[in-house]
């Protein structure tokens, strides 16, 4: 490079991160999407016109009408108050799972990262080992073994989601200990708690945020097949997966049944998806240059 | 001893310091331990239930003479660690114990289901291959077009749909509003290929979507790599034809990482194919995990999951080793 270079280069603009976040629209719209199925999830109970166990017969496999926009199920249940309500349900579990994988993976991450040597080599092959099951399987197995039920899900979804954790948290704690101030921090005889408080974590949060918003997407997927397999959620609560299992003998007759929880699940999942795409760009050291050479050019 | 280090005869030595053969035996190495802490776990399952297993397995057909024939018969009756060694051993010669609702040998029932999931897999991968190789090199060579935002847009939705709801909707439009194809059932190859290939068709079309749809972001992603190689500038600033650039250079290139996508996709199809057959009363593995699940049949879930960790960490050693021989650079790492 020559001086002449040097000068001519247009000094670089630092963009705030949310900035940038919000000049992708389809980010933002993926953000509103999210926000408005916290709000349902929050006082879909409130919004349902009907009761959720509420059935008559009489009025059973309606088509979407006047009276129930999503029309009926087999036992005359109104479709839509049911997916306000399982709305709840589905993102709880979605979230404590995640909690769970986040804080297990987190923990066995970074001490695996930061500590290296034996504890990293044996708490890497038990991540290994966990790995070579696959997920859905996994989470079956330890549904078999508890019994079905919501915590027995929250529980089998953030084991099976721990060892992505743990090996995203290694990774960014490697990279992150191997730099200077880390190390000048050990030098100076800085405890490994500080350390780890002060310099490690807040380095990694941003990988792991990313991480998180995508494991949302893959957990609230992972609820979905486990009720749709009669594992998860149980009756009398409604899930979007229970209520697509629920669906499985119409399909022939009432399309809505399984056309709009379905719906509910795709719209949640693709949210959570672009949502996490969209903060990968921002957060993601490597994405952001070329977001902010795009948008300074 | 002469005191002098014995050394290997030529071609020995030659064999042990070429690196393949070095790389090819720690991946061994690896997959076996790994494979032994899986059958750790999967032997832990059964004694980690919260009361008695047989006892819950028995459930409504308990009798004191049933419950003790089926704990003898499970080998139970043992202490802890006679079990755990003799359940590794039994495994590793291919005795997986006895189903705990009819009795008969875990390793029969899971060999027979293998067939119909295999083809399942296998039919799902092609699909997803016709759709995401296409998909993918289009998409990244012609990056930050129109067409690309269409690919792009159209696989975060594949990723986004649960399988099992996307076989639903198949089955509403083909099965029940056109009548085109089965919603249920399975026919063998051997028996009536006709038949075997109308059974097939909306399970594999579901498996193949849902895959295509991430096999085509990892093609996109894999290809815009290679896109952006020195050789490629080379190749194109000589002025070769933009068709040789694109196949020759492009393409090729970025068809070693597709191996592994396709292997990790094959392995990851095994292991989710489980809804996909209970839509579609496909009789494989996942159906029989369900309904193994279902009854409490804890013999077959553990026979059923090993068997399926073991094929998942047999796919990728093999991913692995066709990559090294296909990389050098792998192998040299």
């Amino acid at each position: 490079m020559t001086t002449t270079d040097i000068e001519t280069d247009p000094p670089r603009k630092r963009v705030a991160a949310w900035r940038l976040l919000l000049s992708n629209p389809v980010t933002v719209a993926s953000v509103l999407i999210l926000l408005l199925i916290v709000v349902v999830a929050l006082v879909g109970g409130w919004l349902a016109p009907y009761g959720i166990n509420e059935t008559n017969v009489a009025n059973a496999l309606q088509p979407p009408n006047g009276r129930h926009w999503l029309g009926t199920d087999d036992l005359g249940r109104d479709i839509l108050s049911r997916i306000l309500v399982a709305t709840q349900v589905s993102l709880r579990v979605a979230v404590v799972s995640v909690a769970i994988a986040l804080a297990a993976g987190l923990l066995v991450g970074v001490v695996a990262g930061y500590l290296r040597g034996r504890i990293d080599t044996v708490l890497m092959r038990v991540v290994d080992v966990m790995f070579a099951f696959p997920v859905l399987l996994l989470a079956m197995a330890i549904v078999a073994v508890l019994g079905p039920g919501l915590t027995t899900t929250m529980l089998a979804i953030g084991v099976v989601y721990t060892p992505i954790f743990a090996r995203v948290a290694r990774a960014a704690t490697l990279s992150v200990a191997v730099e200077p101030f880390v190390q000048v921090s050990r030098t100076m005889g800085t405890g490994n708690g500080y350390i780890l408080g002060r310099h490690v974590l807040p380095n990694i949060a941003g990988t792991m945020i990313v991480q998180t918003s995508l494991s949302l997407a893959f957990a609230l997927l992972a609820e979905a097949a486990l009720s749709f397999l009669g594992l998860g959620v149980q009756p009398p609560q409604p899930s979007w997966g229970r209520m697509l299992f629920d669906a499985q003998g119409f399909l022939g007759q009432a399309w809505w049944m399984s056309v709009f929880p379905g719906a509910a699940i795709f719209v949640t999942v693709l949210a959570f998806n672009l949502a996490g795409d969209g903060l990968r760009d921002v957060l993601d050291p490597k994405q952001r240059t070329m977001l902010e050479a795009r948008r300074n050019r | 001893m002469t005191g002098r280090p014995r050394s290997l005869p030529a071609p020995v030595a030659a064999f042990v310091r070429n690196t393949t053969v070095r790389f090819l035996t720690r991946r061994l190495i690896y997959s076996a331990v790994v494979l032994a802490g899986v059958m750790v776990v999967v032997f832990s399952l059964v004694h980690l239930v919260p009361g008695d297993p047989i006892r819950i397995a028995l459930g409504t057909r308990y009798n004191p003479e049933a419950y003790e024939a089926l704990k003898v018969a499970s080998g139970l009756d043992k202490p802890l660690w006679r079990q755990f060694f003799a359940y590794f051993g039994n495994a590793v010669t291919g005795d997986l114990g006895v189903s705990f609702r009819n009795g008969s040998p875990v390793t029969v029932n899971l060999l027979d289901r293998l067939p119909a999931t295999a083809s399942l897999a296998g039919i799902g991968l092609v699909i997803a291959l016709l759709i995401s190789l296409p998909a993918g090199i289009w998409s990244a060579l012609h990056e930050g077009r129109f067409s690309d935002a269409i690919v792009r847009i159209s696989s975060q939705f594949g990723v986004s749909i649960p399988d099992f709801w996307m076989g639903m909707l198949l089955i509403t439009l083909f099965s029940s509003m056109l009548g085109w194809f089965p919603s249920s059932g399975y026919t063998a190859f051997t028996e009536d290929p006709v038949q075997w290939l109308r059974h097939v068709t909306l399970p594999a079309v579901t498996v193949g979507i849902v895959a295509g749809a991430i096999m085509t972001r990892y093609i996109r992603a894999a290809v815009l790599e290679v896109v952006a190689m020195g050789y490629v500038r080379t190749a194109k600033s000589k002025g070769l034809e933009p068709a040789v650039v694109t196949f020759r250079h492009i393409v090729r290139n970025s068809l070693i990482p597709v191996l592994t996508i396709a292997g990790i996709q094959l392995a990851t199809i095994l292991g989710g194919v489980i809804v996909v057959e209970v839509v579609f009363a496909w009789p494989g593995l996942g159906r029989l995990v369900f309904d193994s699940v279902a009854a409490r049949d804890y013999p077959m879930i553990q026979g059923a999951v090993l068997l399926i960790a073991a094929l998942f960490l047999l796919i990728n050693l093999i991913v692995d080793v066709l990559y090294a021989v296909v990389d050098p650079r792998i192998r040299l790492s």
